[in-house]
């Protein structure tokens, strides 16, 4: 589905200024239905590979393939971001129209499609992420978190095979955060949508089937959650957290488990421990 | 504060008024215009406003929001009658000083006055009944022949759409900026217009500077979504013309056209 190649990128800069590369080859392949969350502290080069994967920016070395097509080949630009949507951090600054279903019909109507088709499209996709309610509602009136999923819906409505989300939750409340995810996770469980999640909450980052962790330009690690997490030392020493229950057990100092990393699995862990405890 | 501004005072309803395509509603506002302007005699001033009166009831638009529109003019209407009034020469019915008031004076005071109101009024009477976007969408509509000229039409109202989407958005953040600045102790409440004006800047320079971020993030998406400008674009909602259109065009046309065969050919 993604296929980065030895992905390099510099920004363009001024005359006299020295380029300084930002990435510094990137290799990393995304399977259909597969949901990657990305990590990397602040000026890691998330967001600037997640603008590579559809033609936003192009890289000044290697290649990034959606779907087999190269992001560089200008003829098919509009191939690889009808396959490849996206969805960004403010929900305010991706809303274009001033009526709901209006905003979701806009990639559609840009594709040219004929407005049965538009319809039918807009409605799945306002379905998808609970907000049939709302179509005919103005965006301004809606909360953070309903904003953000009218923005998921505009991109699912082109019918992408893979979301690209940069810290979509970044400016919610927690109420927001959970409508969100949850609706990301939907559409991956239920909808087999292919999922890169771009976070900072590590919480949010478990929900993936695969953490990818950024520092400095590459990748540093590359695996499911639980192996990733547990690696506590590791995380701290790239400038990252890991999830409360991981942290807690690691606190603890106990030899506790720490790949059980949900709230269930952790609970019991502990309890397992304390049981033992008492038994001494 | 700034929340309680209502942006293009559109009222929505469903009477046959709101349901009309903002097409219709768009040309008929033009052609009554017209007509208003030629309109001469008392009948035909009388079926002008006749006809304005019946599409406010129609349209079920509170008459006090109408007149709380005028209000804003009235010192227009007032100017524009009384200018009319001395100007015009004719048979004068007394003088005082330089200022004589002639019949005709008096009549094209009266006159102007009216059509100064009834164009008022029929304008809000389409903002009140119609959403900003079907009147963008009209206007689009009905320029796109100028596309031909290279006109810009689509580029313009998506610019118009784009403007009237972040109005609320920016309003909102004006007052958040405001909020901030008065808790570090800014006043914008006291003082002259020049000093009022002057506690503004701090206030607008960081609404000039996310706007511009704004707008940038915004191609972003656009571009994401696969944005290219007006060609090849379709629409979600087609403007369609229905049965009530036909009735609503023909009903101007007759109004309008009666208006100007009264005044023109009879005289009244
Ligand atoms: N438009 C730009 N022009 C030049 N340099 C840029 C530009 N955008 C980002 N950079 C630089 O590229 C590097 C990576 O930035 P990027 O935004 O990809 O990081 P990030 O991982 O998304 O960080 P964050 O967590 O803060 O969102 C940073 O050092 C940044 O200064
Ligand atoms: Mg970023």
């Amino acid at each position: 589905m993604i296929k980065a190649e030895k992905v390099i990128f510099e920004y363009p800069v001024q005359e006299n200024e020295e380029a300084r590369e930002v990435l510094h080859g990137i290799d990393l392949h995304v399977k259909k239905g597969e949901f990657v969350a990305l990590l990397g502290h602040n000026g890691s080069g998330k967001s600037t590979f997640a603008k590579l994967l559809n033609g936003i920016l192009v890289p000044t070395g290697g290649k990034v393939l959606i779907d087999g097509i190269p992001t560089d080949d200008e003829d098919r630009l509009f191939d690889v971001r009808k396959r490849a949507g996206m969805v960004f951090q403010n929900p305010d600054n991706q809303i274009v129209a001033t009526v709901v279903e209006e905003d979701v019909a806009f990639a559609c109507e840009n594709m040219g499609l004929p407005s049965q088709e538009i319809r039918r499209r807009v409605d799945n996709a306002l379905e998808a992420v609970g907000m049939s309610e709302f179509k005919l509602h103005a965006p301004h009136m809606l909360s953070g978190g309903q904003k953000q999923r009218v923005a998921i819906a505009g991109v699912l409505a082109m019918e992408p095979d893979v979301i690209i989300l940069d810290e979509p939750t970044a400016m919610l409340d927690p109420k927001g955060r959970q409508e969100v995810m949850n609706a990301i996770t939907t559409l991956n469980r239920e909808k087999g949508m292919t999922i890169v999640l771009i976070t900072h909450h590590m919480d949010e980052a478990c929900r993936a089937d695969r953490v990818v962790v950024m520092h400095g330009g590459s990748i540093v690690t590359d695996d499911v959650p639980a192996r990733v997490f547990s690696q506590v030392e590791k995380m701290h020493r790239l400038s990252l957290g890991v999830p409360q229950t991981v942290e807690l057990m690691y606190e603890l100092n106990e030899g506790l488990d720490l790949t059980r990393l949900s709230v269930e699995d952790c609970a019991a862990e502990i309890e397992k421990y304390l049981a033992k405890g008492e038994d001494k | 504060m700034l929340k309680d501004i209502t942006l293009g005072q559109y009222f929505p309803g469903k009477s046959a008024v709101h349901r009309l395509d903002p097409r219709v509603k768009l040309l008929a506002l033009i052609v009554y215009i017209v007509a208003l302007f030629m309109a001469g005699g008392a009948v035909s001033y009388a079926i002008a406003t006749a006809f304005v009166v019946a599409a406010i009831a129609i349209s079920g638009i509170k008459p006090k929001l109408i007149l709380k529109s005028l209000k804003a003019i009235i010192f227009i209407v007032l100017f524009t009658a009384v200018l009319n009034m001395l100007y015009t020469p004719g048979d004068v019915l007394f003088s005082v000083w330089i200022i004589r008031i002639t019949k005709q004076g008096i009549y094209n005071g009266f006159g102007m006055g009216l059509r100064v109101i009834l164009l008022v009024t029929a304008s809000a009477l389409l903002t009140y009944t119609t959403s900003p976007m079907a009147l963008t969408d009209g206007l689009e509509s009905l320029l796109s022949p100028l596309k031909k000229l290279r006109i810009p039409v689509h580029e313009f109202a998506m610019m118009m759409t784009i403007a009237l989407r972040f109005i609320p958005t920016l309003i909102e953040e004006t007052d958040k900026i405001m909020s901030a600045q008065k808790a570090r102790g800014a006043d914008f409440e006291s003082g002259n217009i020049i000093k009022r004006a002057k506690a503004l800047i701090p206030v607008l320079i960081p609404l000039f500077v996310s706007s511009f971020r704004r707008a940038d993030e915004l191609a972003t998406a656009m571009e994401c979504r696969l944005y290219h400008g007006g060609s090849n674009r379709t629409r979600l909602n087609v403007l369609r013309y229905g049965r009530l259109d036909g009735i609503g065009a023909l009903v101007i046309a007759m109004v309008c056209a009666a208006v100007i065969v009264v005044s023109k050919v009879f005289g009244l």
